[in-house]
């Protein structure tokens, strides 16, 4: 049977990787590089590794990191992080990741969400969605954000996702910045409203806390991209930075 | 010597990452001319179908590859696309396949999946082996492979299915035919099962 995959979202800050808390406070957990040694050992699902300054910094890929993670990973590997053409990733492509992420380009010019399907196959067509929730106060709903969190975006979610199902994407990870690294559980809210008006492979980030919202989650959304930060890189109560991933037991336990 | 199909595009790199890791040495592939030099060939996929066949068709390598294939007998593997275009023709194009194993490509049927997303079939599922053989040596059944893609390829005999896949419905994950060989899932993604057979085709 066909399993929902369970996916390791590490972000790379300074060269170095980090886990924000709502975005911000970036604490350093260690090397890229290191780190997906650890988790072809542990036989992960699937990576997606997010450049958070690259947009920021208003600066292209770092292929030389793209290149190293790529030829390191034995499991399917998506690149996000400050792509805003086709030839970037036409080249990511090439580098050997399987899929390439587009967040704020794709919410400032869904278009080029075409263009780069039509290049490397919609398949390897990542959007990643940032959203905070909107105070009850002004109607209550979510705000799409670019620009690592920073910049509230001008389309509508509802606008959003309608562009989304005319353009034809390989995959939405819908990450909620309000539940980044507090470790609560995700925003279930917003996965439902995803799941029901599309269609598309879907992964969803923000809150994992334990592998009891990874069992939630799938038992609910059955066929599911469950991805977290937190959860693979800190152990314990005072998060001691330890990276894991569930064995194989543990897994199968998750999909019971 | 292994010869890695380049159409121009895609995960090429992938795999040549795995051969870099272990002792088997390879070639990337562009014009006809090279194949004189491999003795093993490695069809990739990427994009779709039609595209895929045309690339062949422009680079006359359709011409060259029946010839290393069919009469020299080198063996070939076709991975995903790669996989689908060893039939005579599928739902996604209007393109003639290479037709070494007679068979055609189908689109799964969304009505017999039971949930979203439905299409593509995108994962790690398992394959179960319907022969024993030697391309599936040493595979971790548990483990399973990694898939993704909406079409798969139907043989008309099932003398050439390989190994079977379940997703809404029992389909055929892997083909052989003497020395030909197909499998819809990546093995250049699925950790020690891919480079288990990524050896293990090696050393056919």
């Amino acid at each position: 049977m066909l399993r929902s995959r369970i996916i390791p979202c590490l972000l790379v800050h300074n060269k170095g990787l980090v886990k924000t808390v709502g975005f911000k406070d970036a604490k350093y957990v260690g090397d890229p590089i290191n780190a997906v040694k650890i988790f072809n050992e542990k036989e992960v699902d699937e990576l997606i590794v997010l450049d958070i300054d690259a947009t920021v910094e208003n600066r292209p890929p770092n292929y030389e990191m793209i290149k190293n993670l790529a030829t390191e990973c034995r499991m399917p590997f998506c690149y996000g992080g400050g792509i805003t053409t086709v030839e970037q990733s036409k080249k990511i492509i090439e580098l050997g990741a399987e899929k390439i992420a587009i967040s704020s380009a794709a919410v400032n010019n869904p278009i080029i969400i075409k263009q780069i399907g039509e290049a490397i196959g919609v398949q390897s067509v990542v959007v990643i969605i940032d959203l905070k929730k909107r105070s009850k106060l002004l109607g209550g709903g979510y705000d799409i954000y670019t620009n690592n969190g920073k910049i509230k975006a001008k389309v509508k979610l509802n606008e959003f996702i309608d562009i989304l199902n005319k353009i034809g994407v390989g995959e939405i990870v819908v990450n909620s910045i309000d539940n980044d690294g507090t470790m609560n559980g995700y925003d279930d809210a917003i996965i439902s409203l995803f799941r029901e008006k599309t269609n598309y492979p879907m992964t969803v980030l923000g809150g994992a806390g334990s592998l009891d919202d990874i069992k939630l989650l799938i038992s609910k959304y059955k066929i599911i991209g469950a991805a977290a930060g937190s959860l693979f890189v800190f152990k314990g109560k005072y998060k001691a930075v330890l990276i894991n991933y569930p064995n194989r037991e543990e897994k199968s336990r998750l999909f019971s | 010597m292994i010869g890695i199909i380049n159409y121009g595009s895609g995960n090429v790199q992938a795999i040549a990452n795995i051969y870099n890791r272990t002792n088997f040495q390879y070639k990337i592939i562009q014009d006809p001319e090279q194949l004189k030099n491999v003795d093993k060939l490695i069809l990739p996929g990427v994009g779709d179908f039609d595209e895929t066949i045309k690339v062949l068709d422009s680079s006359g390598l359709r011409n060259a590859l029946n010839e290393e294939v069919l009469v020299k007998k080198k063996p070939v593997l076709g991975i995903c696309v790669g996989m689908q275009i060893l039939s005579n023709d599928s739902e996604e194009g209007t393109q003639k396949g290479l037709g070494w194993i007679n068979g055609n490509v189908k689109k799964f049927d969304i009505l017999k999946i039971k949930d979203k997303p439905f299409i593509p079939h995108m994962g790690w599922n398992n394959v179960v082996p319907q022969i024993k053989h030697d391309l599936f040596n040493k595979i971790d059944i548990e483990l399973g492979f990694y898939f993704v893609h909406s079409y798969f390829f139907q043989p008309l005999s099932s003398n050439n299915i390989l190994g079977t896949t379940f997703y809404g419905e029992e389909f055929t994950s892997a083909v052989f035919n003497d020395n030909i060989f197909g499998v819809q899932f990546h093995p250049e993604k699925s950790h020690s099962n891919g480079i288990q057979l990524l050896s293990n085709f090696a050393s056919i």
